[in-house]
């Protein structure tokens, strides 16, 4: 048999967060082999809503997700292409006084990490946002926020990554993974390779790598459902959210309004769409936007990410194997991030430590069981 | 039948409503959904109620009058028998439940067993300058006929290949249109090598024979395997350019203000994608389609399939393919079949069935589509015409490597993203994908289908009777 391939960096999992960490890794000089079963970008991180949105995250969230921003200004550079990204601002949306004084005193938080949205309501609002229904009585805009275009944006850092010299192997299943004590062996089929730091960022499917090292946690898949009408005059100039959730919509330079909300169903490996919630949420969508009411819906999709029970992600070191990195149950909120999680993981492999704060993010939270340190056992 | 048992038929052509006749003759009522507002299917179409032209059968159908006659009073004297549902799109398929549009509203549709039947479309393959008014799908043009009782322009060419070229070309003269030209890319010697085959269906076989002669002798140029250069026009189609056979030989172009264009059929497999039907690749088709035994039966217990919808083999075999799928079925519900003389068994339709496979096959070969045509289509000419994708965009984005699937270059490109969600501009992209690697067709993809099946308006969710509410813990943001 031949001798196995080495690498500084094997990287499970050739979504978002396992492209962006290889091209930030490879970047560093390192040597990285990124291994995707299918294609890279093609799951959730191809086929998400494609908010790029700091507006509504939790406290903890905030310094990672403004890490996460400043790297989408830099795409051209890193990736080649815009991947259609727009500077649209996220217009989060009140339907009561309660919802009013919620994003206001999130406002408050977000100040304090350098956003600073406008709460807009009344006859502003109205005067502002006509082509909105009258169930919205106000909102929070935040400026800096916008959408890009999945489909576009996550094979691209794939592709940038093998242009930095990681080697990206596609269709390429990870059969084996075990660590010695000293190194990770890994194998795909009949290939064998070795690795002194593996990062798990198989997504819905990271509890499968995280199971090899006894360390998996409650992961829930989810089948977020989105849909598409036909190209419309350009009408919704924001990112649009609404407090508390339900739908979200952004409008497409094509002019196609890209909307989500619930979910659809699936096995755990596919997500299908579901007509039940594809119907509410039209029916939400034409209460929000009332131009759509006439429009033609032509696709439904959804795809299948990882939940967590607290909805936020599990970022950091192992707490059983040393040199191993866990990235993973974004819960749906994984796109704006990613990028950013690239960085904060080469940070870890290359210096052993971050600035961005980690610690809510910690798997620890899930799983009780001794804590070797980040370089030995 | 007051037990669990619901049987839907989606289509109401030839397989549809023979399916339905040999349930309804063995005690079952099924549901018969059509999208079409009278039943008939495409080729025996009926013109609408009122509308204000009388044709009669003998003229709508010429040869195949007496068939149409014959499903249209079958499908008339079933209709007490069965829900009948016309004007009504099924656009979704889950386990046990289609999603479907009628008059602006929206029903679900529950079944245990699905017969679907959905026939087939026009295969398109894109020369420039087809996104001009005034070029139609032989089929739409064949429509307009039927269905309107119009032409499609005053002065028409009909291009592309396969039987219906000539069919249309018939029916055309016959109706008293002008068909300037009649230009088949494939070669009368492929024909002729097809023969032994064809002639296993002779009476169709004579049909075929007897179009080229009649238009011969009615002064209707016939060009055979000709390379289609464009279609001309500025703001609508003004003529039509092709290279003949002879190497070397010179551009031609022809005068007129409509282009019939076709290659061929394809099946319209969408809902049975959607109910997770497994699919296979079939040469014969050139398509994925999904994998059936001799009674039709998808993999997905309950789910079967009938006529071109399951792979082209024209009008005749789609009604015995509805007769022998409804054995089938009913087979499976423990149903006795149905006796009588115009009720074969399943022996007998195997048999004719098979026979027009045979000639099937030869017809196939008879009329391939041409196939070096994606190389030679100039990087402008748009390939998907709803996203407005060009096949230089296509081949730049496969020769960058980073597309070598129809999913991944549809992810890349958006081509097969718009409203036709690839029904029409599939074929093309596979093809020029297919051609661009050097794999094979069945080695690129197969471009997966999302609901809805063509595009639905918004409106029918606001009428609609219970909707449900968006569960608390999937509220996203």
């Amino acid at each position: 048999m031949n001798k196995p391939v080495h690498y500084d960096v094997a990287i499970a999992g050739g979504g978002l967060v396992g492209a962006s960490s290889a091209l930030a890794l490879a970047k560093s000089g390192l040597r990285v082999g990124l291994f995707e079963r299918r294609f890279c970008g093609a799951q959730a991180s191809g086929v998400n809503y494609g908010g790029v949105r700091c507006q509504g995250r939790p406290v903890e969230q905030m310094p990672l997700a403004m890490r996460a921003r400043r790297v989408w200004d830099r795409l051209p550079d890193l990736i080649g292409i815009d991947g259609e990204f727009v500077v649209s601002g996220h217009l989060r949306l009140a339907r009561s006084e309660a919802d009013l004084a919620a994003l206001e005193s999130w406002a408050q938080m977000a100040r304090q990490h350098g956003l600073d949205p406008q709460l807009i309501s009344g006859e502003t609002f109205r005067r502002r946002y006509p082509w909105l229904g009258a169930a919205a009585i106000g909102g929070s805009l935040c400026a800096s926020d916008g959408h890009a275009n999945p489909r576009l944006v996550s094979p691209a850092f794939a592709r940038a990554a093998r242009a930095a010299g990681a080697e990206v192997r596609e269709q390429t299943e990870l059969t084996d993974i075990r660590h010695d004590g000293t190194r990770f062996h890994l194998s795909a089929g009949d290939l064998r390779f070795t690795a002194d730091w593996l990062i798990n960022s198989a997504g819905a499917w990271a509890n499968k790598v995280a199971a090899s090292f006894g360390e998996t946690v409650p992961l829930k898949p989810i089948y977020p459902n989105m849909w598409v009408t036909e190209p419309l005059p350009l009408f919704i100039t924001h990112n649009l959210g609404v407090y508390g959730g339900g739908i979200y919509a952004r409008q497409v330079a094509r002019g196609n309004c890209v909307v989500g909300g619930g979910r659809g169903h699936g096995d755990g490996e596919y997500g299908q769409p579901s007509t039940e919630t594809t119907r509410a949420v039209m029916r939400d969508a034409c209460a929000l936007l009332p131009a759509l009411r006439d429009a033609l819906l032509i696709r439904t999709w959804s795809g299948v990410e990882g939940e967590t029970p607290d909805s936020n992600p599990i970022i950091g070191a192992s707490r059983t194997v040393p040199r191993l990195l866990h990235a993973f149950g974004f819960s749906g909120g994984g796109f704006l991030l990613a990028p950013g999680v690239g960085e904060v993981l080469a940070d870890l492999v290359v210096h052993g430590s971050t600035a961005t704060p980690l610690e809510a993010f910690s798997i620890e939270r899930f799983t009780s069981v001794p804590t070797p340190s980040l370089h030995a056992l | 039948m007051n037990d669990q048992r619901r049987v839907v038929i989606v289509g109401a052509g030839p397989a549809g409503v023979r399916a339905a006749e040999t349930l309804v003759a063995a005690g079952i009522k099924p549901v018969v959904l059509d999208e079409n507002a009278r039943w008939g299917g495409q080729i025996y179409r009926q013109p609408p109620v009122n509308a204000g032209f009388e044709r009669s059968k003998q003229t709508l159908y010429g040869f195949e009058a007496r068939k149409a006659d014959a499903l249209h009073a079958t499908m008339a004297a079933l209709l007490p028998h069965l829900d009948y549902r016309p004007d009504t799109l099924a656009w979704a398929c889950a386990p046990g439940r289609l999603d479907t549009l009628h008059a602006g509203r929206e029903t679900g549709v529950p079944f245990s067993h699905l017969i679907i039947a959905s026939g087939a479309t026009d295969r398109i393959l894109p020369v420039p300058g087809w996104t001009l008014p005034g070029v139609y799908t032989l089929g739409g043009a064949q429509v307009a006929l039927k269905s309107q009782g119009c032409a499609i322009g005053r002065r028409v060419v009909l291009a592309g290949t396969g039987p219906l070229l000539y069919l249309v070309a018939y029916q055309y003269v016959k109706a008293g249109a002008h068909v300037a030209a009649v230009l088949d890319t494939s070669a009368l010697s492929q024909q002729m090598a097809a023969a032994p085959k064809l002639a296993l269906q002779p009476a169709t076989f004579a049909k075929g024979l007897y179009y080229v002669g009649w238009l011969k002798t009615r002064g209707v140029r016939i060009e055979r395997n000709v390379t289609l250069v464009g279609i001309e026009g500025g703001r609508h189609v003004s003529g039509i350019t092709w290279q003949g056979a002879r190497s070397g030989a010179p551009n031609e172009t022809l005068d007129c203000d409509a282009v019939g264009l076709g290659f061929g059929l394809r099946p319209e497999t969408q809902l049975a994608d959607l109910a997770g039907c497994r699919f296979r690749f079939d040469a014969q088709n050139r398509c994925w389609l999904p994998e059936l035994d001799a009674g039709g039966r998808s993999s997905v217990p309950g789910i079967y399939l009938a006529g071109d919808g399951a792979g082209i083999a024209g009008a005749d075999a789609a009604e015995l393919a509805g007769r022998r799928t409804a054995l089938a079925l009913l087979d499976d519900l423990g149903v006795a079949h149905p006796h009588g003389q115009s009720m074969p068994d399943a022996a007998t339709l195997d048999r004719r069935l098979q026979r027009i496979a045979v000639f099937r096959a030869g017809l196939e070969a008879a009329f391939a589509p041409p196939a070096r045509a994606a190389s030679q289509w100039p990087d402008t000419m748009t390939v998907c015409r709803c996203e407005e994708v060009d096949a230089g965009t296509l081949r730049q984005c496969i020769r960058s490597g980073a597309a070598g699937e129809i999913n991944r270059l549809k992810a890349l490109t958006r081509v097969g993203m718009g409203r036709c969600q690839g029904r029409m501009c599939g074929e093309a992209a596979l093809a020029l994908l297919s051609t661009e690697t050097g794999k094979p067709l069945e080695a690129v993809g197969r471009l997966r289908s999302q609901p809805p099946v063509k595009p639905i308006p918004m409106s029918p969710a606001l009428y609609t009777e219970g909707v449900t509410e968006i569960p608390e813990d999937a509220r996203d943001e």
